[in-house]
């Protein structure tokens, strides 16, 4: 009995073991799910048809150029590799401008046949309409059956998700905007982090450092949200007057705050790092006549480089998946970013801010997801990094 | 010519009264060694000579240690150029992850000295002063840590001298090494000692009485005896001393 | 050989190197100190006067500009008690497998690295992965148990790693002159090393109650109610929580300059949880190394 007990108790301590790997494995199993149905999705909103003339030799067209058709960007087909012709932009909303309300039928049971002869009669259109009206015999090409692709998403210079009738998904400006946060953010953090991970290392007596250790833990666990809020209320406003700008909500503002986020993370890998110079080492360049200064620059930092190296790659890690803080301190505008001073939108922002309005299993919802897969494989890339660096070092 | 000259020093680790009023004198190009059991504190004493235990922390001294007439603990006086002075030789091995080269030119460059031909002079002599020339000509710009225990050891004494100090430390230099790299290193320190104080710390009592002119025998924390290593070790006045050469303990 | 006697001057330089370094070391690692306190001072003082016993115990009132924020304190307290609830066994018992019983080096050194991607986890990521899985696939809705269990798992590589760490720093003596006693490995472990570890394991499981006490991404899509005047009934329930409702009142709040007062007082709500988790944590350490010092 005891011994049945003992069993159990050690089974449940296997499963609880392999738990992490476990979670591991259902969030790239789930996330992936969600993210794989953005390719199977139509172009064009779900329910909905877009459709030219027969005669159109244009057969294709991206989202961003749908936008630019619908947004009166492009307004002629050689542009988009057709014949010279003017664009004729046609929503549903505009049927009655062409036939009289009377025409379609008590219950438009007309419209299907009207559309089609529309469309047959214009050779420039592009009719955006809803499924329901497309008629059975219905002449022109329909281009709405196109799936977004992953060079759509991949390479995709913007991000217009609740665009009709094609939404836009395009990654690089998220992208870009979360790189560019996070790189300034550590920019701003290193100094910092390596002075105080040198000084508690190397420097600080044991009293400073029973204050200091605290005061640095603490700083890690204020919730991200009270640093965003913070942000909000003294660093974006404070940035807006000292460098007189139109808003104080940008790439800046988020660098700020995600540094003294990434400061903790960078502080403490840091300072253990340089801790495991061996003593010998370091007496032997004192022994020789160098001062403390140079013992630690010439001795410790190379002695424990692959550790800082792990402090900095961490620390990225940290500001690149950081969410609530940035959501309220860069502006979130999605758009490629030319500077450091103006707004723009992370890719963890997106998906916070987005997500509670995407509809489940919608076009945005998945691309939603989409975002997150790459976030989960940037963030993996970076802990497999820090722990190569890190096996590299104990075979040294 | 008086050398190190300690008076009346006490040494504290926190409450641990680790040394008791020791006073010792050395001469200058004599060779001392310090012998006793573990814990006696003779290492604690020979690094008070290049004030390594200012390293740890909760630690104080109280008496004077005088070399070449001046007061080294005085406030006055800078600890880097006191070390410059006084090289130490530690128990294992200890390169730098440097190259070889990089080793022996470490204590140069950290005092300033950018002249590359002159550092690269003294690099070569230094380690043809050490006997590991041939060992080592064709790889001075690999790892050190390629080398061997002895050879290592070697280099860090090369790493000492490169700096011309006048007084070697040298605490258990062969403690961690083979027979062979032992012999070695004592017939190398017969042959410096023309040129520096040395004062060596083992626990290997042939050792001390082949490489030493004078010995000391501290017994917890105190120093019971010192004079010629001979008189010492034939003829011991303290019954002390008699029983740990003797290896009645110890 | 000759001595180097020129190069006395060179030790002023490389003094005055060192005291320049050391300087600015020493005012950067201020800096971040004072960084600290402004981010306290400025909470604090901006919420001090909003803090009151109705704040603490009534409901948002006037589009959440006015009244108190009892429903999200009371919602955070039962995400930390469902995720504690899920997370601590879990995470201890994962721990002392793999101190006490994982053997194989391999397969030790695998789950360390996914216990440390866990921990690289964007909580924006098991945000979206609580929501695909707890409230759309298994079908539990926005609701406690959704965002308790979406917070289990985040606080998960914290607990195992502390557990771990706490089980290692104690001497495999006591393991074995346990084990020599004719005791079997669990009980060594429940009655030996556990003990022992206890300090440092619930040092752990505190700091963990502050992180989740403060997330707001793993909550947003799980459980987290933009404005519920009363309290949640059940575990499939939504429910408010501090700080979603920090985020709400400060950015998208029906009047966001009338809820500000709302929006410090709930900062320093929050704060205060972690100020008194952190001191706690440390109060606990420094007592349990001054017993075992004692011992």
């Amino acid at each position: 009995m005891r011994k049945f007990i003992e069993k159990l108790v050690e089974g449940g301590l296997l499963i609880s073991g392999s738990i992490s790997s476990l979670a591991i494995l259902l969030i790239i199993v789930f996330l992936f799910k969600e993210a794989g149905g953005l390719f199977n999705s139509p172009v064009v909103e779900e329910g909905y048809v877009l459709a030219l003339n027969k005669d159109n030799p244009v057969k294709h067209l991206s989202p961003e150029k749908i936008m630019d058709v619908f947004d009166a960007e492009i307004t002629n087909w050689k542009e988009l590799g057709g014949k010279d012709e003017d664009i004729l932009v046609f929503r549903f909303s505009d049927l009655t401008n062409y036939y009289p309300e009377e025409e379609l039928g008590d219950e438009f049971q007309y419209v299907p046949d009207k559309i089609s002869e529309l469309v047959n009669k214009e050779p420039g259109i592009i009719a955006f309409f809803p499924q329901q009206y497309l008629a059975k015999d219905f002449q022109g090409t329909v281009i709405s059956g196109d799936k977004i692709t992953p060079a759509d998403f991949f390479a995709g210079t913007e991000w217009y998700p609740t665009s009709t009738p094609a939404p836009i998904f395009g990654l690089i400006p998220l992208l870009l905007g979360t790189l560019l946060v996070s790189i300034g953010a550590i920019i701003i953090a290193l100094p910092f982090g390596l002075a105080v991970a040198i000084y508690l290392a190397e420097i600080a007596n044991i009293k400073t450092r029973s204050f200091l250790k605290p005061v640095i833990e603490l700083l890690a666990g204020i919730p991200s949200v009270v640093y965003g809020f913070f942000g909000l209320v003294v660093i974006v406003p404070l940035i807006q007057k000292i460098l007189d700008l139109p808003v104080g909500e940008t790439a800046f503002a988020g660098s700020v705050v995600l540094a003294i986020m990434a400061l903790p993370t960078i502080i403490t890998v840091a300072e253990d790092a340089m801790r495991t110079t061996p003593r010998a080492m370091k007496e032997a360049s004192l022994a020789l006549g160098a001062t403390q200064w140079q013992t630690i620059y010439k001795v410790i930092i190379p002695y424990s480089i692959s550790g800082i190296t792990s402090a900095v790659v961490l620390g990225i890690g940290r500001a690149i998946g950081e969410t609530m803080a940035v959501l309220m301190v860069t502006g979130n505008a999605a758009i490629i970013p030319t500077s450091f001073f103006e707004p723009v939108r992370t890719i963890p922002a997106t998906i916070a801010a987005e997500l509670g309005e995407a509809p489940a299993g919608g076009a945005h919802y998945e691309a939603l997801f989409l975002l997150g897969a790459v976030l989960f494989i940037i963030t993996l890339v970076l802990s497999i990094t820090v722990e190569y660096i890190s096996s590299k070092r104990k075979i040294k | 010519m008086i050398k190190i000259d300690a008076q009346n020093v006490d040494f504290y680790y926190g409450d641990f009264h680790a040394l008791k009023h020791i006073s010792m004198q050395i001469e200058a190009h004599t060779s001392v060694a310090f012998i006793g059991p573990s814990g006696c504190g003779k290492s604690t004493f020979l690094r008070l000579f290049n004030r390594m235990n200012d390293l740890i922390p909760d630690t104080h001294l109280t008496g004077n240690v005088f070399i070449d007439g001046r007061n080294i603990y005085d406030k006055s006086e800078k600890v880097d150029q006191l070390r410059k002075n006084v090289g130490m030789v530690f128990q294992k091995p200890n390169p730098f992850p440097k190259t070889i080269y990089e080793n022996v030119a470490y204590g140069l460059r950290v005092n300033g000295i950018n002249d590359e031909s002159y550092i690269e002079e003294t690099v070569v002599k230094t380690i043809k002063q050490v006997a590991l020339w041939d060992e080592v000509k064709d790889k001075l710009r690999e790892s050190a840590f390629a080398l061997s225990g002895g050879q290592q050891q070697r280099l860090c004494i090369a790493r000492a001298l490169a700096i011309s100090p006048s007084i070697l430390l040298m605490d258990e230099p062969t403690s961690a090494l083979d027979p062979i790299s032992t012999g070695k290193i004592e017939d190398l320190i017969h042959e410096l000692k023309e040129q520096y104080t040395i004062v060596i710390v083992t626990h290997n009592m042939q050792q001390a009485a082949r490489v030493s002119d004078k010995t000391g025998y501290f017994y917890l924390g105190e120093l019971i005896e010192y004079g010629d290593t001979r008189k010492i070790f034939t003829n011991p006045e303290k019954e002390s001393t008699q029983n740990y050469i003797t290896g009645r303990f110890g | 050989m000759t001595p180097i006697q020129h190069l006395g001057n060179i030790d002023r330089k490389k003094r005055l190197s060192q005291k320049t370094a050391f300087g600015s070391f020493t005012f950067l690692s201020y800096s971040v100190v004072a960084i600290l306190f402004v981010i306290l001072g400025f909470i604090i003082i901006k919420g001090a006067s909003v803090i009151s016993w109705d704040f603490l115990t009534t409901a948002p009132e006037e589009g959440m500009t006015a009244g108190g924020i009892y429903p999200a304190i009371a919602g955070t307290l039962y995400l930390v008690l469902g995720s504690s609830l899920i997370s601590f066994p879990i995470g201890i018992m994962s721990g002392i497998y793999m101190n006490e019983y994982a053997t194989n080096g391999k397969i030790v050194r695998f789950i360390r690295i996914m216990t440390n991607n866990l921990s690289g986890v964007p909580s924006v990521v098991f945000g979206l992965f609580g929501m695909a899985l707890f409230v759309n696939t298994l079908g539990w809705g926005d609701s406690i148990i959704a965002g308790s269990f979406t917070l289990a798992l985040m606080s998960l590589p914290l607990i195992i790693r502390t557990t771990e760490e706490a089980l290692k720093s104690i001497d495999d003596s006591f393991r074995h002159g346990s084990l020599a006693l004719g005791a079997t490995k669990l009980q060594t472990i429940r009655r030996v090393v556990l003990p022992m570890a206890f300090p440092n394991i619930i040092t752990g499981l505190i700091l963990s109650i502050g992180r989740v006490s403060g997330e707001t991404a793993p909550i947003l899509f799980t459980v987290a109610a933009y404005f519920l005047p009363h309290l949640p009934k059940s575990i499939f329930d939504q429910c408010m929580a501090l700080p979603y409702h920090l985020y709400v009142i400060s950015t998208s709040g029906t009047d966001i300059e009338a809820s500000r007062g709302m929006a410090y007082g709930t900062a320093l709500v929050l704060i205060a949880i972690v100020l008194v988790v952190n001191l706690l944590a440390n109060a606990l350490r420094n007592y349990f190394a001054k017993k075992v010092k004692m011992n």
